[in-house]
């Protein structure tokens, strides 16, 4: 029997990521991988692409993972995981190890996810491993200083697209690396946020159970990077979701289906006046800016209700 | 009993492979293409093995998803030539520090630009300080031989280093040759099964692999690697003497052809060897006092060892299928290593380097011939005309 998602049945579970690592007041990332692990009763073994997450959880001579944990470089988080599980499968048929239904996951920010990990990514999941890529996209390389990434948003302040006087701010919109996994025609692919702790959890489950290849983009904040107050991490990324920046679905087996429909959609404004990376947007002369961010949100909004059928 | 079969070297080590039987096999077969995988994939297609074979989309996602099995506590092999060890690179270095216990089938091929596919050494020598034991084969056996060796290198608990088994790219690897292959059985006893001290998937004892490693701890864990490269001499002949014992065929650090009294001694690697053996014998029949040193654990480089076998020449010439760009004379790798070693040991006989065979240029005997008459003339004079030679190269 799977542990029932509420509050008091979760709390009586081990935290598989220990308290004391090293990242930042406020990060989003450890927030999620806790969910995520905690929503997870199987055993599970994890691999890290290089990151964050990596290397404030793993400062040699301490570690703050109580699962069996891996880091190998920055781009292979997926490959090294599609190693780890065909290890798993070959000693588990030779019946050189017990059957212990272990859950793979992989875990990546969106640069060593959307960036240079895109082509390990791609090809482990058209492989048909059966583990779960998770990618925690905090929209930038925050763990290196801040720079931009192909899921940087339009317009955002970034150490590499700096809001200057004659470019302000990042040129190109997102890329769709969501919409690019459930091309893969794997068995599940969502898109998640920390602040809908019960539907991220619930995808969670459903992705280690899918018996294929599972793929996860989940809304991290960083208030380092965003700029924003430490405990505005929940609040902020809800927003992202209720402006539909950050829209909530999944896509099982090739259904599309939307998992959370916010009650009153929000102008994407609300979100950006609260981040110091999109402050310089409201200077007069960028105000077209949020403009075309807002259409951009409402085109790939409208597009996702049509493929969930609820347009 | 064994048996002979004509076989193809990229078919021999696959033969091995098979027969070792890993558990894991990740392969990306082409850039440039190595039959080894095609034929290993028909292996696991009929059934033959147990293997769970990933065939990747790159070889980087190759060397990561082998070093990800062997860490889960896998026995795993590669096989890679030119680019695609290029590819490897990051991850190369990582297999070795994290000392994952992989054998990987390396056909010595050209690397770009030009693009070119032939054979040379440019490959393996750009890995040389990467923290891998690195054995040569002159022939498709050797190949074989050193395959089922590597298995007992890599995983000896002294060691735990990945070992790279190098063969030229063409004249060894798609040249077929009578390959004699053991008993499925003997090869399986000899390599016998591999039991991980530390796998990832112990589940009940959880692991943290890879972790961050900051100015505290890394140099330490380096200085480890190094002990454990000093250990892999001491395991490669102790593997080797039991090799032998079952299956009767010798093998050292490197073999010594007509050594003893050879008066000049050429140094060269892989298949030319074979050739140059045959040129020993030629010169040797006009009563000429010469001799062939032929590496086969490039590391650890058996420094002290090979100067001990150089001792009693009066001249050496290396023959380097790379260069080294911009290194001390623009000379060979090879070159460089013997120099050092023979500097180091107190040898002191004139030393050149001929460079050849790049992108695959054929070597035949008459240049190597001239090598050998050109060395005894130093053994002669003590002098050499020319320390770097690119042999056969149009000006």
């Amino acid at each position: 029997m799977a542990t029932k998602l509420i509050p008091k049945e979760l709390a009586k579970k081990e935290d598989r990521l220990a308290p004391g690592h090293r990242m930042c007041a406020g990060c989003a990332a450890p927030i999620i991988v806790r969910q995520i692990l905690t929503a997870i009763d199987d055993p599970v073994v994890i691999t890290n692409a290089t990151g964050c997450l990596e290397v404030a959880t793993s400062i040699y001579p301490y570690s703050s993972w109580r699962v069996p944990w891996m880091h190998n470089a920055f781009e292979n988080s997926a490959s090294t995981a599609s190693g780890v599980e065909a290890a798993y499968r070959s000693l588990v048929r030779q019946g050189k190890i017990e059957e212990r239904n272990v859950r793979f996951i992989a875990f990546g920010g969106d640069g060593g996810t959307y960036d240079i990990g895109i082509q390990a990514l791609s090809g482990a999941v058209e492989r048909g491993h059966q583990f779960l890529y998770v990618c925690y996209d905090n929209g930038a390389y925050m763990n290196t200083g801040i720079q931009r990434s192909s899921a940087t948003p339009f317009g955002a302040a970034t150490t590499t697209s700096p809001a200057g006087k004659a470019v302000p701010g990042k040129q190109q919109f997102r890329k769709d690396l969501t919409a690019i996994m459930a091309a893969h025609n794997i068995p599940y692919v969502a898109q998640g946020a920390p602040s809908q702790w019960r539907d991220l959890m619930q995808k969670a489950r459903k992705a280690v159970n899918c018996g294929g290849a599972a793929f996860m983009n989940v809304l991290a904040s960083c208030n380092r990077g965003w700029r924003h107050k430490t405990e505005e991490t929940i609040e902020l990324t809800q927003l992202a979701v209720d402006t539909c920046y950050w829209p909530l679905y999944e896509v099982e087996n090739g259904a599309w289906r939307l998992t959370y429909r916010p009650k009153e959609r929000r102008p994407v404004e609300e979100w950006l006046k609260r981040q110091g990376r999109f402050r310089h947007l409201f200077r007069p002369e960028n105000r077209h800016l949020i403009d075309e961010l807002q259409a951009d949100i409402d085109r790939r909004w409208e597009s996702l209700l049509k493929l969930c059928g609820e347009a | 009993m064994s048996t002979f079969e004509a076989l193809t070297g990229d078919n021999a080590v696959a033969m091995a492979m098979r027969q070792i039987n890993p558990d894991v096999v990740a392969a990306y077969p082409i850039t440039p293409q190595t039959e080894t995988v095609e034929f290993f994939a028909e292996y696991v297609a009929d059934g033959l093995v147990d293997t769970e074979f990933v065939c990747v989309e790159s070889e980087h996602s190759a060397m990561s998803a082998c070093v990800g099995a062997a860490s889960a506590g896998a026995r795993v092999m590669t096989a890679t030539a030119a680019n695609g060890l290029a590819l490897m690179w990051e991850i190369v270095y990582i297999a070795a520090s994290n000392r994952c216990p992989i054998v990987m089938c390396l056909v010595n091929r050209a690397l770009s630009a030009p693009i070119n596919i032939h054979c040379d050494h440019s490959d393996v020598m750009g890995m040389r300080d990467a923290g891998w034991i690195i054995l040569f084969s002159e022939s498709g056996q050797e190949a074989y031989d050193n395959m089922i060796q590597a298995v007992r290198i890599a995983e000896h608990p002294d060691v735990l280093l990945p070992v790279a088994v190098c063969q030229d790219g063409f004249i060894t690897s798609h040249g077929m040759e009578r390959v004699e292959v053991f008993e499925d059985a003997d090869v399986k006893a000899f390599v016998g099964e591999y039991k991980p001290q530390w796998p990832l998937l112990d589940i009940e004892n959880p692991k943290t692999f890879g972790p961050l490693d900051f100015y505290d701890y890394y140099y330490e864990h380096k200085r480890q690697q190094v002990l454990a490269m000093e250990n892999a001499t001491r395991v490669i002949l102790d593997v080797a003497a039991e090799f032998n014992k079952q299956f009767n065929r010798s093998y050292g650090l490197f073999e010594a052809y007509k050594l003893d009294d050879a008066e000049a001694a050429v140094v060269v690697a892989n298949s030319t060897a074979g050739t140059a053996k045959v040129v020993v014998d030629q010169l040797r029949g006009e009563g000429l006092k010469v001799g062939l040193l032929k590496p086969r654990v490039f590391r650890p480089f058996p420094a002290r060892e090979m100067a001990e076998a150089l001792s009693g020449v009066k001249a050496v010439a290396v023959m380097d299928r790379s260069i080294s760009f911009g290194a001390m004379d623009n000379a060979g790798p090879l070159y460089l290593e013997i120099v050092a070693a023979l500097t180091r040991h107190g040898v002191q006989v004139p030393v050149s380097d001929y460079v050849f065979g790049l992108g695959g240029r054929d070597i035949v005997p008459r240049e190597i011939e001239g090598v050998y008459r050109d060395a005894l003339k130093a053994a002669e004079t003590g002098q050499v005309e020319n320390v770097v030679t690119y042999l056969s190269v149009r000006e």
